[in-house]
């Protein structure tokens, strides 16, 4: 049994995804940008925990378990990547990398 | 008990996460972020996800997190002050688009239930689920394995410093 | 040896494929050899298993090495029948083939594309083998279409002239209608019998024919009109003059011995079919004899050494035709045997003639030729005698005995025999005119060229088949003349079903009858070889003459009856106009315009779609926020209630 309705963990999941929406969107430092990319991951990280044990299979986990590598190597990229544009322009506003023109 | 626990937890990760994309300091938002996921890892035990909180901890709060200390030291940057948005009213955007978004959540969210299943036993320990990666998960596994390898060389190739008869030619 | 009966066409592939991709590196000796060789292999092997047939009984060999195509109840093998009918085919074509190869060497011995030339001959070579092998109908349409394309590569073989390459492009065009009724009989076929083995075919066939003898005579109707198309029967007869802008060998080869008469072949395969519906009988015998004069007649007035031969060559078929028609298909064989001999003969001699004059066809323009080309001139002089049906030699025998069945055979007429004597008068005419214009008189030709005799390469296959010329035609010599009349009795039992349809055995024809039109024969023979004589050996002047005299007729004649003409008119220049109508109306103006246009409309929008691409993050950052709220709303209206 769960100790609280499902409902309730699926409000807070939602309520940190948000976060991490606005996160990504309102942040000018790429670095916090990219700490919301982590939040929504946990968001859906909880959801998926939350669902697994409701239904007593493991596959929940065993996701949340890739999902935690893959985010561990995404946020080494991104950060690599951040690195290296901060040499070249000296800042890491998210509003000037602006190269990519169509 | 148990609901006292969950209480805590929902409040403290709400909370930091909201503190860590307002925070104008980044060290204090990542500090905070840090927060939220030790939240968050108290919450999987609370499920029977003991081998994942542990991992959380492990992997999550204690190396991706110190790895983001490290680059913001590594840039040595102060307060967030650089000039405004290049889009007037993003954040303005920003916000209204993710109170629409909640809504929406909330909505889904509360249409459903469903009915707990009964846990079997050593349900979330390691050795269940490290055999269910040896098993029925094992190619994700192994390509896992790849994907972190790549992850790691393009971290070191895309992050050198450039040799002084590089920079022309970039 | 015998259970190597279905590689027999897989040998000449071999060689199609070892000159195809190396002979050109290997040089003209080893492609020669490797030409020459492989279907020499396929000769030894056919030799064996013809003797070991001759002991066996029943007398047939079948092989299926393996399932070619089976789909729900349509089964089609890659299998082999090897009973007296294939056997003769194949001897024939490997035979008389593996001679025209070794001519060739010495033919096309100064031509660049030497490897070329052998590599199309052998892939012929393997297509005709298939063909008579095949043991239903879908392989033998394969090799049936095969040997129209190789036909259409050797008569464009020197693709650069423009008349050889128009000629190679009419010949495959005229087979294709022709090859389109086929189709339709196996269509047909197929849905009447539930198989397409022939065993199988010909067994069913008296049951069904029974209850629908409309559809077997459609089918034999339509496998006629295939046969029309690959023989040059008319209608579909004017590709063949024109196929002699191939190299001389190439006429010989395909268009005397063998590809030509897959059409005789394949009424003969199917005689059990065509025994059992009179029409069809009928309509093969005369057009067979129409045929035969028709062409005869045109030949009397040409210029060219090889369009005599290629109208001679029609001519001669629609004897084989008539033979079948009225149901004497051993004889209608027979004669497309000793006329393979022969006719290659005649056709390789003409090539040595040509070669001799340096590329010179007209015979205006040869004369006294004897003397300079003394081998050629002998065994030129054998093969005419032996087409003009002169005893002993091989044509008489085969075209005396498809004479004498035309008068006496129970579905025979007295008329189809008349017209087929007229012709043998004619026979005997154009081809002595050919021989005394070529090789007596006076020399016509330039004064600069030197006719010498061919090299050995060339000169043995035509003493060789000059010795078949005379003696083929002794094993199917005639009881009336106290002979056994071996290889109808070697036949039989390939066409016995038929027989017995036809109910032949019942008619007994007297004797005096048949030595009595075997003497009309001769003597009309001698009288077209004199009369021939007369004009252009002692007195030219009555020749030209009477060409003043019946001015018109000649000019019928001299212009084909202005078939071609007749087609080209009513047929062809049509089809151009609708095909360049259509051509710009749809294929530009629809097809082309709908393809740019899509290409264009996605040009346009793709630019226009571009301005999207921003390249600044947070616009990214919106759209992704933008698309959640849109994902999930589309979750909310598609599943959940209220």
């Amino acid at each position: 049994m769960l100790p609280v309705p499902l409902s309730h963990y699926l409000i807070l999941a939602a309520v940190l995804f948000v976060i991490g929406v606005v996160g990504v969107i309102s942040r000018r430092n790429a670095i916090v940008v990219l700490m919301g990319v982590e939040l929504m991951l946990n968001a859906a990280n909880l959801l998926l925990i939350v669902f697994s044990r409701v239904h007593a299979d493991h596959s929940g986990q065993a996701m949340v378990f890739f999902a935690l590598t893959v985010a561990a190597a995404e946020a080494a990229v991104g950060l690599a990547l951040l690195v290296a544009v901060f040499r070249r322009k000296g800042v890491i506003n998210v509003d000037a990398l602006n190269v990519l023109k169509g | 008990m148990d609901q006292v626990i969950f209480w805590a937890a929902a409040i403290v990760a709400a909370l930091a996460a909201l503190r860590t994309v307002t925070l104008r300091h980044p060290v204090s938002a990542v500090l905070h972020l840090i927060v939220t996921l030790v939240a968050l890892a108290v919450l999987f035990l609370q499920l029977s996800a003991e081998f994942i909180a542990m991992l959380q901890i492990i992997v999550y709060a204690g190396a991706i997190m110190v790895l983001f200390l490290f680059v913001l030291m590594l840039l040595n940057l102060r307060k967030d002050e650089f000039g405004s948005d290049e889009i007037p009213g993003v954040k303005f955007l920003g916000g209204l688009l993710a109170i629409v978004l909640l809504v929406e959540f909330l909505a889904v969210f509360s249409s459903g239930g469903a009915d707990v299943s009964p846990m079997p036993e050593g349900f979330g320990g390691i050795r269940t689920i490290g055999r269910l990666l040896f098993s029925k998960y094992l190619l994700p596994f192994e390509l896992t394995g790849l994907l972190l390898l790549a992850a790691g060389l393009a971290v070191i190739v895309i992050a050198r410093e450039k040799s002084p008869r590089q920079t022309e030619d970039m | 040896m015998t259970s190597l009966i279905w590689t027999i066409p897989l040998w000449p592939l071999a060689g199609f494929l070892l000159n195809g991709f190396f002979g050109r590196r290997w040089g003209k000796q080893s492609t020669g050899m490797i030409a020459c060789g492989t279907v020499a292999v396929s000769f030894a092997i056919s030799a064996a298993a013809f003797l070991s047939l001759l002991s066996r009984e029943p007398r047939q060999i079948i092989q299926t090495p393996f399932l070619w195509i089976g789909v729900e109840d349509f089964r089609a093998s890659f299998s082999i029948l090897f009973d007296p009918l294939s056997a003769v085919m194949v001897l024939v074509v490997t035979g008389v083939g593996f001679l025209i190869h070794v001519y060739s060497i010495g033919y096309m011995g100064h031509d660049p594309d030497f490897s070329r030339y052998f590599a199309f001959l052998n892939l012929f070579v393997f297509f005709m083998l298939m063909l008579v092998l095949a043991d239903n109908f879908l392989l033998l349409y394969v090799g049936w279409e095969g040997v129209g394309l190789c036909s259409y590569l050797l008569i464009g073989f020197w693709y650069k002239r423009e008349s050889a390459a128009r000629a190679g492009m009419k010949a495959f065009i005229v087979n294709r209608i022709g090859d389109f009724g086929f189709a339709i009989a196996i269509f047909l076929i197929f849905t009447t019998f539930g198989t397409i083995g022939f065993q199988q075919v010909f067994a069913a066939a008296p049951a069904v024919a029974g209850i629908a003898g409309a559809t077997i005579t459609a089918i034999c109707l339509l496998l006629f009109l295939g046969a029309t198309g690959k023989s040059a029967q008319i209608p579909l007869h004017v590709w063949l003059p024109d196929a002699m802008e191939g190299p001389t060998p190439v006429s010989a080869l395909i268009h005397a011995a063998t590809m030509v008469t897959a059409g005789v072949y394949l009424v003969a395969r199917c005689s059990a079919l065509f025994a059992l519906s009179p029409v069809a009988m009928m309509t093969v015998a005369i057009v067979g004899a129409a045929t035969a004069l028709f062409a005869a007649s045109i030949a009397l007035v040409q210029n060219d050494i090889k369009k005599v031969l290629a109208y001679s060559t029609i001519s001669q078929l629609g004897y084989m035709f008539l033979a079948l028609g009225v149901g004497a298909f051993a004889a209608g064989i027979f004669h497309l045997m000793t006329h393979a001999f022969f006719k290659a003969l005649l056709f390789l001699g003409a090539g040595s003639v040509i070669h001799a004059l340096s590329s010179e066809q007209d015979l205006r323009k040869m004369g006294g030729l004897r003397h300079a080309l003394p081998i050629t001139f002998r065994t030129f002089l054998i093969a005419a005698l032996a087409i003009s049906g002169i005893p002993p030699l091989a044509g008489f025998v085969s075209k005396d005995e498809i004479l004498w069945k035309s008068f006496s055979s129970p579905v025979g007429h007295w008329a189809l025999w008349a017209i087929g004597s007229l012709t043998a008068l004619l026979t005997a005419f154009y081809m002595f005119r050919l021989v005394f214009l070529a090789f007596y008189g006076e020399k016509r030709y330039a004064d600069d060229i030197h006719p010498h005799e061919s090299p050995a390469s060339m000169a043995i296959p035509l003493i060789a088949l000059g010795i078949l010329s005379i003696a083929g035609g002794w094993i199917g010599w005639p009881g009336a003349l106290g002979g056994g009349a071996w290889i109808e009795h070697f036949l039989e039992p390939v066409f016995a079903q038929a027989d017995a349809a036809l109910q032949l055995g019942a008619h007994t024809a007297s004797r005096t009858a048949e030595y009595a039109l075997m003497g009309t024969s001769v003597l009309v023979a001698l009288i077209g070889i004199v009369w021939a004589n007369r004009w252009y050996v002692h007195n030219p002047a009555a020749a030209e003459a009477m060409q003043r005299r019946l001015a018109g007729f000649y000019n019928v004649l001299a212009n084909k009856y202005w078939i071609d003409e007749l087609y080209d008119s009513t047929v062809v220049r049509p089809l151009i106009v609708l095909g360049t109508r259509i051509y710009r109306r749809f294929d530009l103006g629809v097809i082309d315009a709908t393809a740019n246009g899509v290409a264009t409309t996605a040009q346009q929008a793709a630019s226009e779609g571009v301005a999207l691409a921003t390249g600044r993050f947070r616009w990214g950052a919106v759209t992704f926020a933008l698309g959640c709220v849109i994902g999930v709303g589309w979750l909310l209206f598609v599943f959940v209630d209220g």
